[in-house]
C-alpha cells in the first residue's frame, strides 16, 4: 500500500486546542508540510502571538519564541539581524498585527527586514472572546459592536496588507484564504514563496490568510467557510499586492 | 436604575456602576479578565442607555492616551485593563497622574508574563505602585460596585484631581456572580456631582499640560505630586464616609476583623480578606487569638491608621500576592516593615507569598500560613519571605 497522506514530521502528535472549524489548525498543518518539504526544521524559528495561536509551540516541532501581543516583527528583526542564516517567521492574528502591533509591523516591512509574517485574519479578537478588531467588517456584529460595526463611529476595516504592499521594503505581499481546498493549496504556495523570498534575501514577505472563526462569528464550522467566501473575501479581495520577483522577470 | 439587590456577575455590576456614574468617555482594549466590563459598556452605549463615547482603541497605550485627552478637556473618563495591558500603558499611566487627570480605572488584577498567565495575583498592580495613582483594593462584588462611585468622587474632587485605580481580583471577582445591592440613580446623582474641572483646556482660560521640566523645576513638580496624593487622604475618608451614610456600607483605609484582643494578625489585600475572616473565625474557636488586618487603601499608604491597627500585637503574618525579585520581601510586607520600623510596640513580620497566577489558596492553606507564620515569628525567623506551596 502506498502512503499518500500522513502527519507532517514537524507537526507534533498533540490534539489541537482550536475550536472545530478554526482556520488556525489548517494553516498550522500547511506550514508544517512546507517546513518538511523545504527541509527547514533545523533552521527555522517561529514567533507566535498573543491570540488563539499562543500555544503554537505545542504543535510546531521547531524552535519557537513567544511574543508579547503585537511585538512579533520587532522580535523577528532582532533574531534575523543577529542570525541571518535562520528563517524567521511571525505568526500573527489580526488584532496582533493590525491593532496593537501595527507600528512595528509597518516599520519592519519598511526597513525591508528579511523576515516572513503569516497574518491570520479572522476579523475579530478571537482569543479574548470575539471583540471588534480594526479588521472587523462593516455591519459585522461582535461583542463590542453589538449592532454591527458603524463606519462613522468605529471606522473602516483596516487593510494593513494593502498598506504594506505600498512600502518599498516589502518584497512579497499577498492575501489568500482557506475557504476551499483549492484556496488552501494556493495559500500553501504563497507561504512557500514567502519563505523563498526571505531565503533569497529580497526583503519582507507577508501572507495574509483569511481564516474562519466559527465560534465568534457564531456560525457553524460549515457555514463559516461560506461566510469566509461570501463576506470576507468581498471585503478583502484575494491576490498579490506586491511581488518583486515578477517585476524583475518583466524588466 | 432603581435600588435593587440582584445576583449578577461582578464585571457587569461594575460596568453598570460606570454607566450610573454617567461617564462621558470610555476607551479600552480587551484583555482577559477585564473583557466583560468593557463588552457590557459597549453594549450599554450601543443601546443608547448611556450617552458616552466608547472608543475601541488599538492598544492599551492608546487607551490611556485617549483617556488623558478626554479627561484633559473635562470629560468623566473610565478605562479598564489587566496585566500586560497595564504594562503596555505604563508610560501614559504615569503621565496621567502627573497631569492630575481624574481618570478611573477598574484594574482586574492578573499576573504578568512570563510565563504567560491569565490568572489572578497582584504582580500587575505592583508594577505601577509608585506611579502617583490612588489605589483602592476591594474584596467582593459589592465593594467593587460601590468603589466605582467613590473612585470618581475622590478623583474629581478639586482638592485631589488624581486618577484612581479600583483593584479587584481577576476571575475570583471579575467572573463571579454575587448578590449586589444597586443604588438608585438619584442616590448616585446626589453623591457624585457633575464633573466640573477647574483647569480644563479651554481657549478662554489657557492652560498647559504635561510640560517639559528642567532640573530647576523637576524636583518641585515631583513634590507637588507627592503633596497631592498625601493630601487626598482626608478627601478619601470623607468620600467613604458619605457613601457609608447614604448606603450603610462603610469603608476605611485599613479594616480590621477580630483584632481588638488578638495577639497576632494575618494581613491581606483584595479578595483573600474574605477567606482570612472565615479561617480566623474557626481558629478563634480553637483558642487562637488571631485577627485580620486588610489594607484597602494602598496609595496613599495609610501609615497612621495601619500602625494604630497593629501596634502592640506580637506578630503579623503578611500575605503577598507578588514577588519583588531580589527585594527584601514581598512588596506589601516590605512596606509594612518600613512603616513599623523603630515604632514602639511594633509586631514582628513574617511574610508569605501565595496564590501566584491563580494558584488556589484554600481555607486549609490559610490555616497553615497563619499557624506556620505564628510559629516562625515565635522562633524569630522573620527575614525574607516564604513562597507558600512551592513544589519540588
Ligand atoms: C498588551 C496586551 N493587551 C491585550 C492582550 C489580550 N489579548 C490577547 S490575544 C488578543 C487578541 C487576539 O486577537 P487576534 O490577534 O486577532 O488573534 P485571534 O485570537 O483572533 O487569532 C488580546 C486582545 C494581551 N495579551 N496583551
Ligand atoms: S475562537 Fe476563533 S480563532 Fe480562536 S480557536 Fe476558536 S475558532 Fe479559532
Ligand atoms: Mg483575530
Amino acid at each position: 500500500m502506498k502512503t499518500i497522506y500522513t502527519r507532517p514530521k514537524c507537526l507534533k502528535p498533540a490534539p489541537f486546542h482550536y475550536c472545530p472549524g478554526c482556520g488556525h489548525s489548517i494553516i498550522h498543518r500547511l506550514m508544517c508540510e512546507l517546513i518538511d518539504e523545504m527541509d527547514l526544521q533545523g533552521r527555522i524559528i517561529g514567533i507566535p502571538p498573543a491570540g488563539c495561536a499562543v500555544l503554537a509551540y505545542n504543535y510546531f516541532d521547531i524552535d519557537i519564541c513567544e511574543s508579547a501581543h503585537g511585538r512579533g516583527c520587532a522580535i523577528a528583526t532582532g533574531m534575523k539581524r543577529a542570525r541571518p542564516d535562520k528563517i524567521i517567521f511571525t505568526y500573527q492574528g489580526d488584532g496582533d498585527m493590525a491593532a496593537i502591533g501595527t507600528a512595528e509591523t509597518l516599520h519592519a516591512a519598511n526597513r525591508g527586514e528579511k523576515i516572513t509574517s503569516i497574518f491570520v485574519n479572522n476579523a475579530v479578537y478571537g482569543m479574548t472572546g470575539g471583540q471588534m478588531a480594526p479588521t472587523t467588517m462593516l455591519g459585522q456584529k461582535t461583542s463590542t459592536s453589538p449592532y454591527g460595526r458603524r463606519p462613522d463611529v468605529e471606522g473602516y476595516p483596516l487593510k494593513i496588507t494593502d498598506l504594506i504592499g505600498t512600502l518599498p521594503g516589502a518584497a512579497y505581499v499577498t492575501r489568500t484564504s482557506v475557504a476551499t481546498p483549492a484556496k488552501i493549496l494556493a495559500t500553501k504556495k504563497a507561504i512557500r514563496k514567502a519563505f523563498e523570498v526571505q531565503m533569497a534575501g529580497l526583503g519582507y514577505s507577508l501572507v495574509e490568510v483569511l481564516s474562519p472563526c466559527p465560534t465568534n462569528w457564531k456560525v457553524s464550522p460549515k457555514d463559516s467557510f461560506i461566510y469566509l467566501e461570501e463576506k470576507m473575501e468581498k471585503e478583502y479581495p484575494l491576490g498579490v499586492m506586491k511581488d518583486i520577483t515578477t517585476k524583475k522577470k518583466d524588466s | 436604575m432603581a435600588k435593587v439587590r440582584k445576583g449578577i456577575e461582578v464585571s457587569i455590576a461594575m460596568a453598570d456602576a460606570v454607566a450610573q456614574a454617567n461617564v462621558d468617555v470610555i476607551a479600552a482594549y480587551p484583555i482577559t479578565p477585564q473583557t466583560h466590563i468593557v463588552e457590557h459598556l459597549a453594549e450599554i452605549v450601543a443601546n443608547g442607555e448611556l450617552d458616552a463615547e466608547f472608543v475601541p482603541v488599538d492598544s492599551e497605550h492608546s487607551a490611556m492616551s485617549v483617556c488623558c485627552g478626554s479627561a484633559a478637556v473635562g470629560a468623566r473618563t473610565f478605562t479598564s485593563t489587566s496585566s500586560q495591558g497595564l504594562a503596555l500603558m505604563a508610560e501614559i499611566f504615569i503621565i496621567s497622574a502627573a497631569m492630575r487627570l481624574p481618570i478611573v480605572m477598574a484594574l482586574a488584577n492578573r499576573s504578568l508574563s512570563s510565563p504567560l498567565s491569565i490568572w489572578n495575583d497582584h504582580t500587575d498592580t505592583m508594577l505601577v505602585r509608585d506611579a502617583g495613582w490612588i489605589h483602592i483594593f476591594v474584596e467582593n462584588g459589592q465593594e467593587s460596585y460601590d468603589n466605582i462611585f467613590t473612585a470618581f468622587r475622590i478623583a474629581e474632587d478639586p482638592e485631589v484631581m488624581l486618577p484612581v485605580a479600583v483593584n479587584f481580583d481577576g476571575f475570583i471577582l471579575t467572573h463571579m456572580i454575587e448578590p449586589i445591592e444597586y443604588e438608585d440613580d438619584e442616590t448616585i446623582a446626589a453623591y457624585l456631582p457633575k464633573f466640573q474641572m477647574k483647569n480644563t483646556l479651554h481657549p478662554d482660560h489657557p492652560v498647559s499640560m504635561g510640560c517639559f521640566g528642567m532640573p530647576e523645576i523637576y524636583t518641585e513638580a515631583q513634590m507637588q505630586r507627592e503633596s497631592a496624593i498625601r493630601e487626598s487622604y482626608p478627601v478619601i475618608l470623607k468620600a467613604w464616609d458619605e457613601w457609608g451614610k447614604l448606603t450603610g456600607r462603610h469603608y476605611r483605609p485599613v479594616e480590621t476583623y477580630r483584632t481588638e484582643d488578638a495577639d497576632y494578625c494575618i494581613v491581606t489585600m483584595g479578595s483573600y480578606g474574605e477567606t482570612a475572616m472565615e479561617v480566623v473565625d474557626s481558629l478563634r474557636q480553637e483558642g487562637e487569638k488571631v485577627g485580620v488586618v486588610k489594607i484597602r487603601l494602598w496609595r496613599p499608604f495609610p501609615n497612621e491608621e495601619f500602625c494604630r491597627a497593629v501596634l502592640g500585637k506580637k506578630s503579623l503574618v503578611v500575605l503577598d500576592r507578588a514577588i519583588s525579585f531580589g527585594g527584601p520581601g514581598g512588596p506589601v510586607a516590605s512596606e509594612l516593615r518600613s512603616a513599623l520600623y523603630q515604632k514602639e510596640g511594633a509586631p514582628v513580620i513574617v511574610n508569605t507569598v501565595a496564590g501566584l497566577a491563580g494558584r488556589d489558596v484554600s481555607r486549609n492553606d490559610f490555616r497553615k500560613i497563619i499557624l506556620e507564620g505564628k510559629a516562625k515569628a515565635q522562633r524569630g525567623e522573620t527575614e525574607g519571605f516564604d513562597l507558600y506551596g512551592l513544589r519540588g
